[in-house]
């Protein structure tokens, strides 16, 4: 009960202190800062290897799917959001595309402007995670019988016949083809990106501390013995599966969102690959772990050490050094040493708040 | 049947390109039960490799080079990210894969630029043109197939006839009981990735001997369908690899010839689900039961 | 043990964030790379943005297009406002081709302060970098970026090149009136919007003169282009139409010469590049582009770019290791002479000045004359038509292309 009240109390300061410095970020920048785009980068990757740390991590089951949910999630965010005065212009080779109406515009109709079109957007975004979820079940029929690195193939395989499908011309009219979707609606502020993922990690939060985390977790440690405990493999396999697609497909929508333009060509395994080794780098297994990580990561990577790239790093100018690329090489270079001297990476399979706690007790054992 | 002559030359050519990386997956499953997802960028450094020795020092110097060069490569990937992760969860060691794919697609483009770089002295006699039953192609579509089937041939041979060859088989049929029978299992480890190594260096000469230019991803599709190659001809089995792969060559081809080219990738990894689902031991494969 | 050790790089890793985070601001300087060696010091300093990819699949162009910005700031270091003269002072940031990393890319030169935007080479990039220019009120200036969404839907965007609704009917024209070709073959990368859309705008412009149009996709990351080849042969298609980018470019050529194909191949821009008509060499291939400038259309213009080429190493190698001069360097030269005018008429270096001042700027560069129509694209009506010369690897001008 105490224990319990002691990370109540810590979370809840936690979140206090984030939102006090999101809303002071956003109130003393322009919303095209670069700080605000990174916050608002990290905060969808956040949710993004969260959602993946929750089937690998704490089920067990590896998959490199991930691209594919978000695929989807984007593209339903982009086609339900796009303005229908809009769709001219960005269906221009497909006569304005097959669907006329906007979500945002829809609920604006009768919840009034800023807060429907807000309702919109959030509708869209849940459709996204919803088509995904979908997409999940579908698939989960045939892969999940499959067993690791199967699995990761055939998952990955499917993420690639996804991409091939949003690509292909026939389907234009609602996908747009090859061509990008652009000009819809976008939340100005890093707050609600950070609400809103936080909302949605909270829930799967709450998901790994009921008994279906747990039951996740025992068939991540041992299938044989989790199944002779009474937990049912399939069923539970595939509601991970389901889930954690179900966030992959919203945190696609926020890419998308966070993007500006959406285009089936950047849903690559390679983007998979970049998320599950945030996961690697935060520990599998701890969702404090994944958030840190993705920060550290989008920080780094799309600011702090854009030096690395163009020069000059530290007041140290040596182009011949720091070219284009060394950013990247140093990256891949500390992402081995993790993976194989830091196995369990920044923070094992502990929480932020197991941490301190162990910490505290540290400090008092030797003054007993 | 003359319209699709020429796919089907080249289906054969393109089939035999994978095959050899083919192999190189095949063997590493077979004994580590490891996809090893840098192999193909192992592929893609031998024909950067290429590139450069070929254009710096003769061909007799620089082929040589590149063989050696991808062989060192191979060996060393594996003693440096595999072999301290031997006793880790299987998905430790995937991810150690990934990360090194990851780091030589890195490296590759720091030290390139990020710009694929052109393939300027192309091997001699392979890479001329020639007619062949009204169409044209380079030699290299031809010699290949050929080269492919008879490197498999020796290989076989090697493993069916040699201590080491018997060796790897006793490992890929029970890692733990080899080990305790006395076989020096990192040093079968070691062969095997030397093996697979060597042959996509093979791959790699012919392969970018048709291609004008090498990209830090060029490694990454040829990879992935030798993979695909290789689960379908029932991983672990060397002719299985090579059938796979000539097949998957062959349909991709067929299907660019009827028009669907938007989904010949796609069909790729279709086919892998299907046999996965369906035949998960593929064409040749052993029956194993924790398999998949 | 291990916990102390993950704390520890958790700590270093943080630490040399926040070191490299005060860094980055105060270094902003030494970001202008070989282009910065201008002036004095004692003016004061006016910042122009440079958007461009250095990295991926348009890393070979962007580059180019970076040398004209870098060479036209070599001539003309500063630029008189309001009567005070700045040194000029390129910022470049790398957009590493793709849309997704255009936004931050976009928004730190939009930290680093600058005045106005160059580029980018892409549409998609573009586009993507767009909104985030729109955010901040900065106007930027794309080169060559042909794709009508750039601009359409975005108020601080212009360009100084022509667009794809004018590039793919010309080619159109040229393929049907030009070369009398009644049936023309097309080859594009699924996923590229460039690709598809000038495919688009060819097909149906070819199919109004009367043409057939036989239309392919290949998947990205092909290298085999055999079978496009050989079907566009058996279709009976005059021209191959490709308006991909420079590296499919070298490998449809190589298949085409391996193949004997007879009828002509057709690029677009992207296909104005050295590389490109390298490959040509000792093939029995006919490679026609549409290009925006032809070398030789400027005698100073060339000769003063290419003995700085020739004397700086680095933009030797990223010109590909020779001095011809292509078409997207002269636009980028452009590009920033257009920038300084807008500086000029504007008569302060503050970002919403020169928005106000770019839509009245007329200026004569080296491509042509350069002025904004009420969307803010380039007034352009003539297009370079090129052939690449298979002996010597460089570009012969064939004509000069309007739409009919």
């Amino acid at each position: 009960m105490k224990k319990q009240n002691q990370n109540l109390v810590f979370l809840a300061v936690l979140l206090v202190v984030i939102l006090g410095a999101s809303i002071a970020v956003d109130a003393a920048l322009p919303s095209y800062h670069i700080a605000i785009k990174v916050i608002k980068k990290a905060t969808v990757y956040a949710l993004v290897a969260v959602s993946m740390n929750l089937l690998n991590g704490f089920t067990g089951l590896f998959s490199l799917g991930q691209a594919g949910f978000m695929l989807l999630g984007a593209f339903s965010y982009g086609v339900l959001t796009i303005p229908v005065d809009k769709r001219a212009g960005v269906y221009q080779y497909f006569d304005g595309g097959a669907i006329k109406f906007s979500l945002p515009e829809v609920f604006a109709g009768f919840l009034g402007d800023s807060l429907g079109s807000v309702v919109g957007m959030l509708a869209a975004l849940l459709v996204g995670g919803l088509l995904a979820a979908l997409m999940a079940w579908l698939i989960g029929l045939p892969v999940l019988r499959l067993k690791s690195d199967y699995l990761a193939i055939a998952t990955l395989g499917f993420a690639e016949i996804l991409r091939a499908f949003f690509q292909w011309n026939a389907l234009g009219p609602i996908t747009n083809g090859s061509n990008l979707l652009k000009s819809y609606p976008d939340f100005a502020h890093a707050t609600s990106y950070i609400i809103l993922a936080g909302a949605l990690v909270a829930l799967i939060l709450l998901l790994i501390n009921s008994t279906y985390g747990r039951a996740f977790k025992a068939i991540r440690d041992d299938e044989v013995a989790a199944e002779a405990m009474g937990i049912n493999l399939a069923k539970h396999k595939r509601m991970a599966f389901i889930i954690s697609s179900f966030f992959a497909g919203v945190g696609g929508g926020m890419l998308a969102m966070y993007n500006g333009t959406i285009a089936a060509a950047s849903f690559k395994s390679t983007m998979t690959y970049e998320i599950l080794l945030i996961v690697v780098i935060g520990g599998i297994g701890s969702i404090s772990g994944s958030i840190i990580a993705s920060f550290l990561y989008i920080f780094s990577s799309e600011w702090l050490l854009r030096g690395l790239d163009s020069g000059v790093f530290l007041g140290i100018e040596a182009p011949g050094v720091f070219k284009n690329g060394f950013r990247m090489a140093v990256f891949s270079v500390i992402i081995m040493v993790i993976v194989l001297f830091f196995r369990k990476g920044l923070m094992g399979d502990k929480e932020l708040p197991d941490l301190l706690r162990l910490r505290s007790r540290r400090k008092e054992a030797p003054s007993k | 049947m003359g319209q699709l002559l020429p796919y089907l030359i080249n289906g054969v050519s393109v089939g035999g390109q994978y095959a050899l990386i083919a192999i190189g997956y095949t063997l590493v499953y077979g004994i580590l039960r490891l996809i090893n997802f840098a192999h193909g960028d192992v592929f893609m450094v031998a024909g950067l490799v290429m590139v450069y020795a070929t254009s710096a020092m003769p061909m007799y110097l620089a082929l040589p080079l590149v063989l050696v060069i991808t062989v060192l490569l191979g060996f060393t990937i594996e003693r440096v990210a595999y072999k301290p992760l031997r006793t880790a969860p299987r998905m430790s060691v995937m991810i150690s894969a990934i990360g090194v794919s990851y780091l030589i697609q890195n490296l590759a483009f720091y030290f390139t630029g990020g710009i694929p770089q052109p393939v300027t002295t192309p091997i001699p006699w392979i890479s001329e043109n020639i007619s062949l039953l009204g169409a044209s192609t380079k030699r290299v579509t031809l010699v290949t197939p050929v080269l492919t089937i008879l490197l498999v041939l020796v290989l076989v041979y090697l493993i069916n006839h040699t201590r080491m060859g018997m060796a790897m088989r006793a490992a890929a049929k029970d890692f733990e009981t080899a080990q305790l029978m006395g076989i020096k299992i990192n040093s079968v480890i070691s062969m095997t990735f030397v093996i697979g190594s060597f042959l996509a260096a093979v791959g790699s000469m012919l392969y970018f001997t048709n291609y004008p230019s090498v990209g830090i991803t060029s490694g990454g599709m040829p990879g992935l369908k030798a993979f695909v190659a290789a689960v379908f001809g029932g991983i672990g089995s060397i002719p299985g690899a090579v059938v796979g792969a000539f097949i998957i060559g062959l349909c991709e081809e067929v299907i660019k010839g009827l028009g669907y080219t938007t989904f010949s990738d796609a069909f790729t990894f279709a086919l892998l689900i299907v046999v996965l689902c369906v035949k998960p031991t593929g064409l040749f494969g052993e029956k194993v039961t924790d398999k998949v | 043990m291990k916990k102390v050790f993950a704390m520890l790089l958790a700590l270093a890793l943080t630490l040399s964030l926040a070191a490299c985070g005060g860094g980055s601001g105060s270094s902003g300087s030494g970001d202008a790379q070989t282009g910065g060696d201008s002036g004095s010091g004692s003016n004061p300093v006016v910042k122009i943005g440079v958007f461009e990819p250095q990295t991926g699949d348009n890393g070979a162009g962007g580059k180019q297009e970076i040398l004209g910005m870098q060479y036209a700031n070599y001539v003309q270091p500063t630029v008189d406002i309001g009567g005070t003269t700045y040194d000029v002072q390129l910022e470049i940031v790398d957009n590493r081709t793709t849309a997704e990393n255009g936004p931050s890319a976009a928004a730190e030169l939009m930290n680093r302060d600058v005045s106005v935007v160059l580029g980018s080479y892409g549409s998609g990039v573009s586009s993507a970098g767009g909104s985030v220019f729109a955010e901040a009120g900065v106007p930027a200036i794309g080169v060559t970026c042909t794709n009508p969404q750039v601009t359409s839907d975005c108020d601080v965007y212009f360009r100084i090149c022509f667009t794809d609704p004018f590039q793919g009917p010309a080619l159109a024209s040229y393929a049907y009136d030009g070369l009398g070709v009644t049936t023309a073959y097309t080859l594009a990368m699924l996923g590229s919007d460039y690709d598809q859309g000038l495919v688009y705008y060819f097909k149906e412009a070819f199919e109004a003169l009367g043409g057939t149009v036989i239309s392919d996709d290949f998947p990205e990351g092909s290298a085999n282009f055999v079978s496009y080849i050989n079907k566009a042969t058996s279709s009976g298609a005059g021209v191959i139409f490709a308006p991909v980018s420079t590296n499919y470019a070298q490998l449809i050529i190589e298949a085409a010469g391996a193949q004997g194909y007879e009828g002509s191949l057709l690029g677009s821009d992207t296909w104005d590049n050295n590389m490109v008509a390298q490959s040509t060499i000792g093939k029995d291939v006919s490679v026609e582009v549409t290009t925006f400038y032809q070398e030789g259309g400027n005698e100073s213009f060339d000769s003063g770019i290419k003995e700085w080429i020739n004397s700086n190493a680095d933009a030797k190698t990223n010109n590909g290791g020779n001095d011809e001069v292509s078409a997207v360097t002269a636009m980028g030269y452009d590009a920033y002479f257009t920038a300084l005018e807008a500086l000029k008429a504007a008569g302060s270096t503050d970002a919403s000045a020169v928005l106000e001042a770019l839509p009245s700027i007329s200026y004569e560069g080296v491509c042509g004359l350069i002025e904004f129509d009420e969307i803010g694209d380039a007034k352009r009506d003539q297009a370079y038509i090129k052939r690449a010369n298979t002996e010597t690897g460089t570009w012969d001008f064939v004509k000069v292309q309007g739409v009919e």
